[in-house]
């Protein structure tokens, strides 16, 4: 049970700043996801809290007390990594066991533990068999036996499932996130799959550039994005550029009205808060439409050769060329990165004939 | 559409072309085999050849003289002992000192690391003989001039490149999450070199510390330049028994009595970390 906390942490590496000015909390029992594209700096974060980089400035906390300097091998964490970095000359057994034995543990117990700590992930009885025999999904799970079995107070899990293919990832990311309820133990999860992160977190970090974009809920960062790069980073957006004339947007399709000092605007709506009606003289044609089975995605061509993709029932039927009219039900506005207002719209009953 | 004939399609299979074995190969390595074994084999027969006359293919009498001869001399068991006694403490002594520097090649950033590194070279870059002439004078000085642990110093000279550098390949290819999961769970950075950087690295170490250990029984110009006149290994005297006297089978004898440490070595070695990680070790 801990509780993590970094407090202004940067890094460099030969002079570029990776971490500019990080500050973040993370409370004892709590999945936080780093999620970010690449080279946002989400990997060096963990790092640092694992110890394997030591941050130029800054501190991180356990429990309050100051682990900035301390070696990994003295820290109270616990790593799995995207490579499982398994040892091949082990057992499988012989994996879980060796921080046990460097602990000087008795030999029952030591055999004990580990027993219980395959059995958690899944995998009794696999004990003597070498990491070579297993699968890359059991090759996770020992991974992750491994960093459990030594009652780390903060867990640190590095892309570890970003190996494995689509439905074990799914399968696994449940079982950890059923593991890491159970135990109660803080996680710090680094992630470039938003999907992960949002079926995982407890709260997600979005990262860019070194630097928190936005912390939140997944369910108010996948519907209150605070920044336009975390609005086209998580899930799928539309933005419309146009301009606000007087409080009320000037776009052909969607004139929104919202408290918005004039000047150039992005409407930005999901897929799903579109509604497409069939329409004439619109010169809005469908492009391609996907069926994902459970929807389907529409590529609509808009006259000004932008393009909308909109989710609709997998009911209704479209065809290539067909002339709609796209309505809106939630719109958030950007003025640059910033968001200046959202703007929720009444479904407007017209039909056009 | 035309129907396809279902045996055009099968004779496309690729399948039945891969079983077939592939004779170049083979013939490339029986070729190879003979230029190996032959010579070999050759001086094998003479070890146990009593008459052997031109133009004969085999032997006219086989036999155990010389065999007799050699065996009954003090100074070949003598050169024999002191041979492999040279031998394991050169590279004992070279194993524990190239090691750990070629860790610290493959995983430290220090000032001056490439120009050491290369330094490593520089034993090998220019004639032996002459680098082997002025140690001697260097040497003469200290007194370790026909001792053994003159002979063991400057054998040690000539593993230090193969001991350094294969390891370092080797320790480079060490997957660096590894060591860190083991940091992650509690281990010093000198436990992590003993539990999990040396076994991962250990089929192609145990293939540079048989080499070292070859090298060093069959090495003669620093043994003989520095060892003389009183440390005489295996192959010095060979080529006191070969200077001295011109039968062939005297030569042939310790000739195959050279061969006994190596192949011991080779099989230990063989079934110490298996045939399979072995070749691996030698990039095969």
């Amino acid at each position: 049970m801990a509780q993590l906390t970094l407090k202004n942490l940067g890094k460099s590496f030969d002079d570029t700043d990776v971490i500019r000015d990080l500050s973040l909390d993370v409370a004892d029992g709590e999945l936080v996801c780093l999620l970010g594209p690449s080279g946002s700096g989400k990997s060096t974060v963990l790092r640092m809290v694992g110890g394997f980089e030591t941050p130029n400035r800054g501190a991180i906390l356990i429990d309050g007390e100051d682990h900035t300097r301390v070696p990994p091998e003295k820290r109270p964490t616990g790593m799995v990594f995207q490579s499982h970095a398994l040892w091949s000359h082990m057992s499988v057994a012989g994996n879980v066991a060796f921080g046990l034995k460097l602990r000087g543990l008795p030999k029952a117990q030591i055999r004990q533990k580990v027993q219980e700590a395959l059995a958690l992930v899944g995998l009794k009885g696999y004990g003597e068999r070498r990491v070579w025999q297993l699968s890359g999904g059991q090759q996770q799970r020992v991974a992750i036996a491994r960093a459990l079995v030594l009652e780390p107070k903060i867990l640190l899990l590095d892309e570890p499932f970003a190996s494995l293919d689509q439905h074990l990832r799914e399968r696994l990311r449940e079982e950890l996130r059923d593991i890491q309820r159970r135990l109660g133990i803080t996680t710090l999860f680094v992630t470039h799959g938003q999907d992960e992160a949002l079926a995982l977190a407890d709260r997600i970090v979005v990262l860019r550039g070194g630097e928190i974009e936005q912390v939140a809920s997944p369910d108010r960062m996948y519907r209150g994005p605070q920044t336009r790069f975390v609005a086209g980073f998580i899930g799928s957006m539309n933005f419309l550029p146009c301009d606000m004339r007087g409080g009320v947007s000037d776009h052909p399709l969607f004139a929104v009205r919202a408290a918005v000092p004039d000047g150039p605007v992005e409407l930005a709506i999901r897929p799903e808060a579109l509604t497409l009606c069939p329409a004439r003289g619109t010169g809005m044609r469908v492009h391609l439409v996907t069926d994902y089975g459970t929807h389907l995605l529409v590529d609509v061509d808009l006259p000004d050769g932008g393009r909308l993709k909109a989710m609709c029932p997998p009911s209704a039927r479209y065809e290539t060329g067909q002339e709609v009219a796209p309505e809106a039900s939630h719109v958030a506005l950007f003025r640059g990165d910033a968001k200046l207002a959202e703007v929720t719209l009444e479904r407007r009953v017209a039909v056009h004939v | 559409m035309t129907a396809i004939d279902p045996s055009t399609l099968a004779a496309d299979v690729p399948v039945h072309r891969t079983k077939r074995p592939d004779w170049l190969g083979v013939a490339l390595a029986l070729a190879l085999g003979v230029v190996v074994v032959i010579p070999l084999l050759v001086v094998a027969i003479w070890a146990f050849a009593e008459v052997w006359r031109y133009p004969s293919l085999l032997p006219q009498e086989f036999g155990f003289r010389f065999w007799e001869a050699t065996l009954a001399r003090p100074d070949v068991w003598n050169a024999m002992s002191l041979s492999l006694r040279l031998s394991v403490t050169v590279t004992l002594l070279s194993a524990l000192i190239c090691l750990p520097a070629a860790y610290a090649f493959a995983r430290l950033d220090f000032p001056g690391r490439n120009v050491l590194f290369l330094s490593f070279l520089t034993s090998h870059a220019f004639p032996k003989f002459g680098l082997l002439v002025a140690i001697a004078g260097i040497f003469l000085n200290l007194g370790l001039i026909s001792t053994f642990w003159g002979v063991v110093l400057i054998q040690l000279v000539g593993t230090l490149m193969m001991m350094i550098w294969i390891p370092v390949a080797a320790f480079q290819n060490v997957d660096r999450a590894m060591e860190e999961a083991a940091r992650d769970a509690g281990a010093g950075p000198i436990r992590v070199f003993w539990s999990v950087s040396l076994p991962q690295a250990a089929p192609t170490i145990f293939a540079a510390v048989l080499l070292s250990f070859v090298g060093t029984f069959y090495e003669t110009e620093g043994a003989w330049l520095i060892g003389a006149p009183e440390i005489r290994t295996m192959p010095v005297l060979m080529i006191t028994y070969i200077n001295n006297q011109i039968v062939v089978q005297y030569g042939a004898v310790l000739s195959v009595l050279l061969w006994v440490p190596s192949f011991i070595a080779l099989m230990f070695t063989r079934r110490l970390v298996g045939s399979g990680s072995f070749a691996k070790g030698f990039g095969v």
